[in-house]
C-alpha cells in the first residue's frame, strides 16, 4: 500500500460566529478483511479506524471507521469560528500508524 | 400475450391533475383529416412579452424520420391512468383530439401505418429552424429564450462520428440558450468538458458533482434577461446517468436527484431577482412532477428523458410541467405574462413539426447536408427492406427490437438474446428500405459491443427483475425511466403491481417451451453493457449481417410477454 | 457486496457480461440484518428506546457503485455547552458488518451534521441513531436500492 496521504479543505478565514464545513479525504485501501485473494484467502483487515478533529487543542470532531467506510475515505463536518487558530487531524490506522495534517483558521 | 384489449381496460380516463389550460381549440378540430400548413402549425395567439421554447431528446435527427409513438405505456401508483400513461384512443379521449387527425398522428400509435402514408415524415432540424426564426422574427430576438433538454447529441451515426460535435454546430446555429445532458455524458468526461467549455450556450447541470470534493463540475443555473423579466434557468441532468450509461466513461462524476440543492437553487436565484424560475429538467416524467411537487417556487418546468409529448400543460400547484416528445418531432411554446415579477398567465402550444408542411430554413439545410456529406454513401446504404412496422417505443417489446433480438440469437448463436429499452431510434413503415442510417439511429452509441456469455436462469430473472423495478416501481424516485429489456428466445409473465423480486415468473425457453432452469447456464448475447471491457462486435454489424440473410425482414407478433397488473 | 465484488466483477468482466450483475448477484456471505442492528444498539444503549425525529439522513434513493455510497447525517440541535448532540451511531442493515461509523460531537461544531462514504453489499436499510447531551435518543431509517444498472433510455 501506498503511503496514506492526507488532504484537507479548511477555509483560511472566517467571520466569528460562521459555521464552516471542514472536507478531510485520506488515501487508503480500507481492507475490510472480507475479502478473498485470487487464492481464496482471506485478506487480512487494516482500515482507518479512527479520524480525530483538534482546534487548539480542543476535540471539536471524532469517527469511529469500521469496515463498510469506502477505500480512500472522505470525512466532512462543521465548525463554528469563534477565534483563531489551528486545526489537527489525525488518522489511526490499524497497523499502529498515525496520519497528521495541519491547518489554520483566521477568525475577524 | 401483449393484448390491447388489456391495456385499453386497464388506463383509467380521468385525470385529477390536468388543467386543460391550452386556449387553443385542438388542432385536429380546425384541421381533421387535413394537412396542416406553416401557418396553421405557428398559428399562436400571442401573450404577454416572453416567449420560452422548449427542445428535447432529439437524439441527434437532424433529417425528418417516422416516429411512432407507444401503444403500451403503463403508469404505476399514484401515476395509473394519469397523462402521460394514456395511449391511443384514451389519449385522444383526454385530450379532446379526434382520431385520424394530424395531432392524432403525430401524439398516438393510432392506425399510424395509414396516417403515416397521409402525414407523412417529422421533425428536421431545417424545419425546427424555420419555426424558431419564425417566433423569434414574431416575437423579437430578445424577447424568446430557446431551451433544450438534452439527448442531443447521441442517437445516429454522424454523432457517433463526430463526438456529437455535428449537434452542437447545429445548436449553435439555432442558438439556444442552454441545454442540460444525458446520453451527451457518454462521450466521456474529457469530451463533455471540451464542448462544454467552447460552446457559446450554457450547459447546465445542478445535480452533477465531483465524487472527491463534492464540489459542482457544470454551472447549476444561469440567468437570462428577455421580454423585461429575469429568468433563471436551473439544469438537471439525468440522475441515474452512472447507473443507465457506463459509470467508467465520467469516473469522477456523481450524480443523484438532489432534491435539496435544487430547492437551494429555485431559492437562490429568487434571492437573485428572478421573476421566473424554469427548471430544465431531464429527470423524466414521473420523476419530475413529484419533483415540482416537492420543490417550491418552480414556474416551469420543462420535462425531458421519458420521450412523452403532451398537447397540454400539467399544472402541480403552481407549477406549469412541459413536455415536449422527442427525434425533433415537437416545438413547444409557452408565452408566460409576467406582471410584478410573478408569472400572472401563460399560454402554451405543442407545435407538431411536420416536414411536408413546413419549408425547410435555407442555412440550416446548408449545414445540415455539409454534416452528412462525408458519410452520405454510407447512410444511403440498403441493407435489406422490411414488410412489417418497425418501432421502438412500448413497455415490453418494439418490432425493431424484436428484430435486434433476432440477430443476436442467429448471429452470436445464443439461446436467449437481451436488448436495453432503449426509446430512442426511427421507425419503419411497411416497405421501406433499411438503410444503414435507419440501423444506426437505434443502435448508435458508444458502448455498442454486442457480447455472448453464459448466465444462469437464476441471474436471467435477477436482471428482468431489477428492470422491472427501474420502470414499474410505484414511487417515481426510484424509477430509471426506459423501458423492459427486451429479450429474445425467452417469453415471461410480469405483474407489474408486485414489489421487486416477485413481478416476474413463468420463464419459458420459447424454442422447446420448458421452463427456465434457475441453476442452468444459458447462452445469452445482448448488448450495451455497462460495465468497462465489454467484447463482441459493435451491434450494427450484428443486425446488418442478419438483415443480409434475410433480406427482407418479416415479423410475427411477438406475444412472449404476458402483462398483468397493470 | 464489497467484499465478493473484486472477484465476481472481475469474472463477470472476463466474460463480457453485464458488469453490474455482480453487485446483485455476487455470493452472499454472511449478512447482517435488523436484529444485528438491534444488538448493537443495545451494547451502546442496554434497553433504551429510541424516538423517532431530529435526525435527517442523506442518501440516495439508488446507490449509483455500491462501494461508494455517500451518506450524510444532520440532526436538529442547538448545539451549545447546555444542550447538543453527544453522539451519532450510522449502520447497514445488509453488510457483513452492520456498523458504518460512529461519530462524537461537540458544541464547537456549530451544527450537528457530517458525511462520509461507505460500501453497500446489497438494497438495504441505513439505520441512524442520535445520542443528546441530556440522553435521549433519535433514529431515522433510510433505503437504498443497489441496482444492476444498464437498460435506461
Amino acid at each position: 500500500m501506498a503511503n496514506p496521504t492526507p488532504r484537507v479543505r479548511v477555509p483560511a478565514n472566517a467571520k466569528k460566529g460562521e459555521i464552516i464545513e471542514i472536507k478531510t479525504l485520506i488515501s487508503h485501501e480500507m481492507e475490510s478483511g472480507q475479502r478473498k485473494d485470487s487464492a481464496g484467502k482471506l485478506i487480512p483487515r487494516q482500515i482507518i479506524n479512527k479520524f480525530t478533529a483538534n482546534f487548539n487543542g480542543k476535540m471539536v470532531f471524532e469517527a469511529d471507521w469500521f469496515t463498510s467506510i469506502s477505500a480512500n475515505p472522505y470525512q466532512s463536518f462543521f465548525f463554528k469560528a469563534e477565534e483563531s487558530g489551528e486545526f489537527d487531524f489525525a488518522w489511526k490506522d490499524d497497523n499502529g500508524s498515525t496520519y497528521a495534517a495541519k491547518a489554520k483558521l483566521t477568525v475577524g | 400475450m401483449i393484448s390491447r384489449r388489456e391495456f385499453l381496460q386497464a388506463s383509467a380516463a380521468a385525470c385529477a391533475l390536468y388543467a386543460g389550460t391550452s386556449l387553443h381549440a385542438p388542432l385536429g378540430r380546425v384541421a381533421a383529416q387535413q394537412r396542416l400548413s406553416q401557418s396553421d402549425i405557428l398559428k399562436f395567439d400571442p401573450l404577454g412579452s416572453l416567449t420560452i421554447l422548449h427542445v428535447t431528446d432529439i437524439h441527434a435527427q437532424l433529417v425528418p424520420l417516422y416516429f411512432r409513438e407507444p401503444s403500451i405505456n403503463l403508469g404505476v401508483g399514484e401515476v395509473k391512468g394519469l397523462p402521460p400513461h394514456l395511449t391511443e384512443a384514451e389519449f385522444l379521449a383526454h385530450f379532446k383530439l379526434a382520431a385520424g387527425t394530424a395531432d392524432a398522428y403525430a401524439l398516438t400509435s393510432a392506425d399510424y401505418i395509414a396516417l403515416a402514408k397521409n402525414y407523412g415524415k417529422m421533425g428536421g432540424m431545417d424545419r425546427v429552424a424555420t419555426l424558431i426564426k419564425a417566433i423569434r422574427a414574431e416575437r423579437g430576438e430578445k424577447n424568446v429564450l430557446l431551451l433544450d433538454g438534452g439527448d442531443t447529441w447521441q442517437g445516429s451515426w454522424t454523432s457517433l462520428q463526430t463526438k456529437g460535435q455535428d449537434m452542437v454546430d447545429v445548436q449553435s446555429a439555432l442558438k439556444i440558450d442552454a441545454m442540460t445532458s444525458h446520453w451527451e455524458f457518454t462521450y466521456g468526461e474529457e469530451r463533455v468538458k471540451e464542448i462544454v467549455e467552447k460552446a457559446p450556450f450554457a450547459f447546465l447541470a445542478q445535480n452533477v458533482r465531483d465524487n472527491e470534493w463534492k464540489e459542482e463540475v457544470f454551472k447549476p443555473r444561469a440567468m437570462y434577461e428577455r421580454g423585461g423579466a429575469k429568468i433563471a434557468v436551473i439544469g438537471q441532468a439525468f440522475p441515474r446517468t452512472p447507473i443507465s450509461n457506463p459509470a467508467w466513461m465520467i469516473p469522477k462524476w456523481e450524480f443523484g436527484l438532489r432534491e435539496e440543492e435544487m430547492q437551494e437553487q429555485v431559492n437562490a436565484a429568487r434571492a437573485e431577482g428572478a421573476d421566473v424560475v424554469v427548471v430544465l429538467s431531464h429527470n423524466g416524467f414521473d420523476v419530475d412532477r413529484k419533483m415540482a411537487g416537492r420543490v417550491k417556487g418552480i414556474d416551469v418546468l420543462l420535462t425531458a428523458h421519458t420521450h412523452d409529448a403532451m398537447p397540454g400543460v400539467i399544472q402541480v400547484g403552481q407549477t406549469i410541467v412541459i413536455a415536449s416528445g422527442s427525434h425533433g418531432k415537437f416545438l413547444s411554446r409557452l408565452d408566460l405574462d409576467v406582471k410584478d415579477k410573478k408569472v400572472a398567465g401563460f399560454r402554451y402550444k405543442l407545435m407538431p413539426v411536420f416536414s411536408d408542411a413546413i419549408a425547410p430554413d435555407a442555412e440550416m439545410a446548408a449545414l445540415v447536408d455539409k454534416i452528412r456529406a462525408p458519410y452520405a454513401k454510407e447512410l444511403a446504404r440498403e441493407l435489406g427492406r422490411t414488410d412489417s412496422l418497425l418501432y421502438r417505443r412500448g413497455n415490453f417489446n418494439g418490432t425493431f427490437d424484436d428484430l435486434i433480438c433476432a440477430a443476436m440469437l442467429q448471429e452470436r448463436d445464443a439461446e436467449i438474446s437481451l436488448s436495453p429499452g432503449f426509446r430512442w431510434g426511427g421507425t419503419l413503415t411497411p416497405g421501406e428500405a433499411i438503410t444503414f442510417e435507419a440501423l444506426a439511429n437505434a443502435t448508435a452509441m458508444t458502448y455498442p459491443a454486442c457480447y455472448r456469455n453464459e448466465m444462469t436462469g437464476a441471474q436471467l430473472k435477477a436482471i428482468l427483475e431489477d428492470v422491472a423495478d427501474n420502470i414499474f416501481h410505484p414511487d417515481p424516485y426510484f424509477q430509471g425511466g426506459g423501458d423492459m429489456v427486451r429479450v429474445g428466445g425467452m417469453g415471461y409473465a410480469i405483474d407489474v403491481s408486485k414489489p421487486v423480486n416477485s413481478r416476474i415468473s413463468n420463464m419459458t425457453e420459447l424454442k422447446t417451451g420448458k421452463p427456465i432452469d434457475a441453476n442452468r447456464k444459458y447462452v445469452v448475447a445482448g448488448w450495451a453493457a455497462v460495465g468497462k471491457g465489454t467484447e463482441g462486435p459493435p451491434i450494427w454489424s450484428v443486425v446488418e449481417k442478419y438483415i443480409a440473410s434475410k433480406k427482407v425482414i418479416s415479423l410475427q407478433p411477438n406475444t412472449s410477454v404476458q402483462v398483468s397488473g397493470a | 457486496m464489497h467484499p465478493a465484488t473484486g472477484a465476481s466483477r472481475r469474472h463477470v468482466l472476463a466474460t463480457g457480461g453485464l458488469a453490474a450483475l455482480s453487485a446483485v448477484l455476487a455470493p452472499r456471505l454472511a449478512i447482517a440484518d435488523e436484529k444485528a442492528v438491534n444488538e448493537e444498539l443495545k451494547k451502546l444503549f442496554g434497553d433504551k428506546k429510541a424516538e423517532a425525529g431530529k435526525v435527517k439522513i442523506d442518501v440516495p434513493q439508488i446507490a449509483e457503485n455500491g462501494l461508494v455510497v455517500p451518506v450524510g447525517i444532520d440532526v436538529e440541535s442547538p448545539m451549545t455547552a447546555e444542550d447538543y448532540v453527544k453522539a451519532v451511531h450510522i449502520f447497514a442493515d445488509g453488510n457483513p458488518l452492520p456498523q458504518v461509523v460512529s461519530y462524537r460531537f461537540s458544541p464547537a461544531c456549530g451544527k450537528a451534521s457530517a458525511a462520509t462514504r461507505m460500501r453497500l453489499a446489497q438494497t438495504q436499510n441505513v439505520v441512524c441513531v442520535a445520542e443528546m447531551s441530556n440522553g435521549k435518543l433519535y433514529s431515522a431509517k433510510a433505503e437504498v436500492k443497489v441496482t444492476i444498472g444498464g437498460c435506461g433510455g
